[in-house]
């Protein structure tokens, strides 16, 4: 399923990279889900496979671009960046795996992801960043209407 | 196999690389932006499932806000990709290498 993901940020037309990247939040709503991260899940299939994936095909639309001409690769800077690559990820991984496993927490299994846990801590322990989330949305939403009226003066 | 918390942390750093290459790689903002996403969703991953290994719910939580986030800047960068645009019917970041608009 996850073989999907690699094609993504290489297709030539933008909307099957769009097309893509829903597949990838949807996979990634399926792990939350076997995470028991019920809330999460929904969100990420809301937000990001509804909202924004919506916002970016209606961009992509509007744009109305050509499909991408084939560039001329240099091969110095991708056997460069290959090796840069491929050695960062060599790194990280075995920063993962040179620990040994950390051990589940022990005892009683605890739904932590259920809506009400989560709503009951975003309403009293994360009340403060909660509402500065939502004066941040406000902020956004009146920056993109300037940001796209006619003339920027 | 029992799929621990490195399975998911490595396929969370996969899927980051993954998108740091293509915005590195690709000259499209547009595929930029989405590859932006694509790493914040990386980092999502790896934070529920530490909240799921850990059985503590600050990581969700953390994710909450991060979607929110990147809702928000999503709805910004797009504005802004369109605005710049409009001005100079381009999306190709080597075309736009001047600071003048």
């Amino acid at each position: 399923m996850h073989l999907l993901v690699v094609w993504n940020p290489l297709a030539r037309n933008t909307v099957t990279n769009a097309m893509f990247l829903v597949v990838t939040m949807l996979s990634i709503s399926g792990l939350f889900i076997l995470l028991q991260a019920f809330f999460m899940a929904s969100v990420q299939v809301i937000v990001y496979a509804g909202a924004v994936m919506v916002l970016f095909l209606f961009v992509i639309m509007l744009l109305d671009l050509k499909v991408e001409h084939k560039r001329r690769l240099r091969l110095g800077s991708i056997f460069v960046g290959g090796i840069l690559t491929l050695a960062s990820v060599a790194t990280f991984i075995q920063v993962l795996f040179g620990k040994d496993a950390p051990e589940e927490a022990a005892g009683d299994v605890v739904y932590v992801g259920s809506t009400s846990t989560l709503g009951k801590l975003l309403f009293t322990q994360f009340l403060l960043p909660f509402e500065v989330i939502s004066v941040l949305l406000l902020a956004a939403m009146l920056g993109v209407i300037l940001l796209s009226k006619k003339e920027l003066k | 196999m029992e799929i621990t918390l490195n399975h998911y942390l490595v396929l969370s750093s996969i899927i980051f690389f993954i998108g740091l290459a293509g915005v590195v790689i690709r000259r499209n903002l547009l595929i930029n932006f989405m590859s932006l996403e694509l790493m914040l969703n990386a980092a999502n991953l790896a934070l529920v499932a530490v909240s799921h290994f850990r059985n503590h719910a600050d990581g969700q939580i953390m994710v909450f806000f991060i979607i929110t986030v990147a809702a928000a800047e999503v709805a910004v960068g797009l504005a802004m990709i369109v605005a710049l645009y409009r001005r100079k019917q381009d999306v190709y970041t080597d075309q736009l290498n001047s600071l003048k608009l």
